[in-house]
């Protein structure tokens, strides 16, 4: 869970566009570049496969709930003196209560704390990679030297650490994964930005005394998407492993509540006597991440060769 | 120069392990309530909940209690483990050994195996080989570790063979590779979440270094295909790989964690996992700075190679 960013994103891709844009021109640049990154990726054929992967677990996540005519929670309709029956599409739990319908409830939780997890540490990490970048001194120096210390404890034990003082909340969750994504994202923001502010019409925004953060948001950070992007999908794919890991461990959602990683944890122990309340989420957690991936691989390789084509 | 850099970075790491010792102590000031009241219940008498005020140094300041932690951490005197009573030491000593085992069982085959099958999908790039790696690879790549776990456990454990053990069972005096078959599931996962990542980036720079000046020099002047590879090509691709490497096993410290709990395993995660349950926190600082210092000595490692394998550093060039 805990790795580093693949090869690929290492590339630095600079999605500068060499046409320029003042500081008056940038805003209307911006969806022309946005859709050649979007249409490179899509041109790829595992990243038609990973949308098709994603889209298929997310509409269970998020349909799913809607489609639910069984209990989920309890063991109202079940069998809990007789649990793993055979009963229904795909049989009971260990509670005897019925897996299809657990099934369709249990991806929403995953899916929303993964992609709360992502999009916060994403922000976090692109502002202080992004002000380390533009402010530079000792502030870079003290942000850079604070990743090496969170980038030095693995990912899952640092959420362990969180959670054995904070308890197993799911804002602890979505906090800590954030904060273990941030320095990596950080690192990642940071090089594509120096690339960036030493051009020309940053130059220009500066001269023309535009204030600091409107540079930063309007100027650098349209031009650092295409870096940004990769981290993202690799970040999503990341997040969704480890709130489902912790979730197994039976130290992410708690129960009764319906949540694949802990349907997991749960039916294990009867995997060779019932394996649908096993195999059904660990399906859906490897198609999952299977489609993020792939997806997050399509953008680099886009990224990448864009880089390519400018040079 | 070379022995300067190597002393510059073991001072870096020395100062990360200090702000980490710093940032999992003051995590436990975060720790909502009395500490000696959650140990003892809430029907603890004043008398008991002061007396053991007085044994944790409860009542000292926090950077004095830090102090005497740390100071603690280098005499290998752990604290006591508020959930069994025990000390901490004895308590993590023996799992830590067992993790140690597991990983570097999983590192003997996945380091070989990993750069092996970059190096051959690199030399057949483009081919059926090159992309069946690079599949395979990025698919167990996005793979969480329990996902593989189970798949094996389903595969070779229990319903489709029943061929390997599904759990670790170790009677009490005996050490978990007393069992030797009970291991291979257990490093097999490990083995299969590594391996993907040091494959693809020896390949990429197999890649590259494929493509530079000097190896084409060699092929052109009639060097064995062979040697071409392993004398020119194999040593400029190392530094980088190391970096991953080091990267990889790191993460191990952290993944065995999931792979230890699957499998029942006896080691550090197992540990860590119980005492997160029981929040026995002595337990939870002194596995995670262990598991921190793994981390920092195992990149540190890798750096050092990084070092001794840039030849620009060996004959005293500028860095």
């Amino acid at each position: 869970m805990t790795h580093a960013t693949t090869p690929d994103s290492a590339v630095d891709p600079t999605t500068v566009d060499p046409s320029g844009a003042g500081p008056a021109r940038s805003a209307p640049d911006r969806p022309a570049r946005r859709s050649t990154l979007v249409t490179r990726t899509w041109a790829q054929r595992q990243a038609k496969v990973g949308v098709v992967l994603t889209a298929l677990i997310v509409l269970i996540a998020v349909i799913g709930p809607l489609l639910l005519p069984w209990a989920t929670g309890y063991t109202a309709t079940g069998f809990a003196d007789r649990p793993f029956q055979d009963t229904g599409l795909f049989g009971t739990d260990n509670l005897g209560r019925d897996v299809l319908s657990r099934f369709l409830a249990g991806g929403t939780s995953l899916l929303l704390y993964s992609v709360l997890a992502t999009a916060l540490g994403l922000f976090l990490g692109m502002l202080f990679g992004m002000v380390a970048a533009y402010i530079g001194g000792w502030l870079d120096a003290l942000i850079m030297r604070s990743n090496d210390v969170l980038l030095a404890i693995p990912q899952l034990v640092f959420a362990l650490l969180a959670i054995t003082v904070l308890g197993p909340q799911p804002w602890v969750l979505v906090a800590v994964i954030a904060i273990t994504h941030a320095p990596r994202i950080a690192r990642v923001t940071r090089a594509a930005t120096l690339d960036v502010i030493g051009e020309d019409y940053i130059r220009a925004a500066e001269m023309y005394a535009v204030p600091r953060r409107r540079i930063l948001f309007r100027e650098v950070l349209p031009n650092i998407t295409g870096p940004l992007a990769v981290e993202a999908g690799l970040r999503l794919t990341y997040s969704i492993g480890a709130i489902a890991s912790l979730s197994f461990l039976g130290l992410g959602m708690q129960p009764p509540a319906a949540d694949w990683g802990l349907m997991i944890n749960e039916n294990r122990i009867a995997l060779s006597l019932q394996p649908w309340g096993v195999m059904l989420p660990v399906l859906a957690i490897a198609v999952l991440t299977i489609g993020t991936n792939l997806i997050a691989d399509s953008i680099a390789r886009a990224s990448a060769s864009a880089n390519v084509g400018e040079k | 120069m070379i022995v300067q850099l190597i002393i510059r970075r073991l001072a870096i790491s020395l100062v990360i392990l200090l702000a980490i010792s710093v940032l999992v102590f003051g995590a436990t000031l975060l720790l909502p309530g009395d500490p000696a009241l959650a140990i003892l219940g809430q029907q603890a008498t004043p008398e008991r909940i002061q007396a053991l005020h007085e044994q944790m140094h409860l009542d000292d300041p926090a950077w004095s209690r830090y102090l005497s932690w740390l100071g603690g951490l280098f005499t290998g005197d752990l604290g006591t483990s508020v959930a069994s009573g025990q000390p901490v030491a004895e308590l993590v000593g023996e799992r830590a050994r067992a993790s140690v085992v597991l990983m570097i069982a999983a590192a003997l085959i996945s380091v070989p195996a990993g750069i092996a099958l970059g190096i051959w999908s690199a030399l057949r790039r483009g081919r059926t080989v090159d992309s069946a790696i690079t599949g395979i690879s990025l698919v167990l790549a996005a793979l969480p570790e329990f996902v593989i776990g189970i798949a094996l456990v389903a595969l070779f454990a229990t319903t489709v063979f029943s061929i390997l053990p599904a759990v670790t069972m170790a009677p009490p005096g005996t050490q978990p590779w007393d069992f030797p078959a009970q291991l291979i599931l257990p490093i097999a996962v490990l083995v299969l979440v590594v391996t993907p990542y040091i494959a693809r980036m020896m390949r990429a720079t197999m890649l590259e270094v494929l493509d530079s000046g000097y190896v084409e020099m060699a092929r052109l002047k009639g060097v064995p295909e062979r040697r071409v590879i392993l004398r020119h090509a194999l040593p400029h691709a190392i530094g980088p790989v190391a970096q991953v490497v080091a990267i990889q096993l790191a993460w191990m410290a952290g993944g065995v964690v999931v792979v230890e709990y699957l499998f029942r395993y006896p080691g550090l995660g197992q540990a860590l996992i119980d005492a997160v349950n029981y929040r026995d926190v002595q337990v939870v600082q002194a596995v995670t700075m262990i598991v921190a210092v793994i981390y920092i000595v195992v990149n540190l490692l890798a750096d050092i190679v990084g070092i001794l394998a840039n030849p620009k550093l060996r004959t005293g060039g500028d860095r």
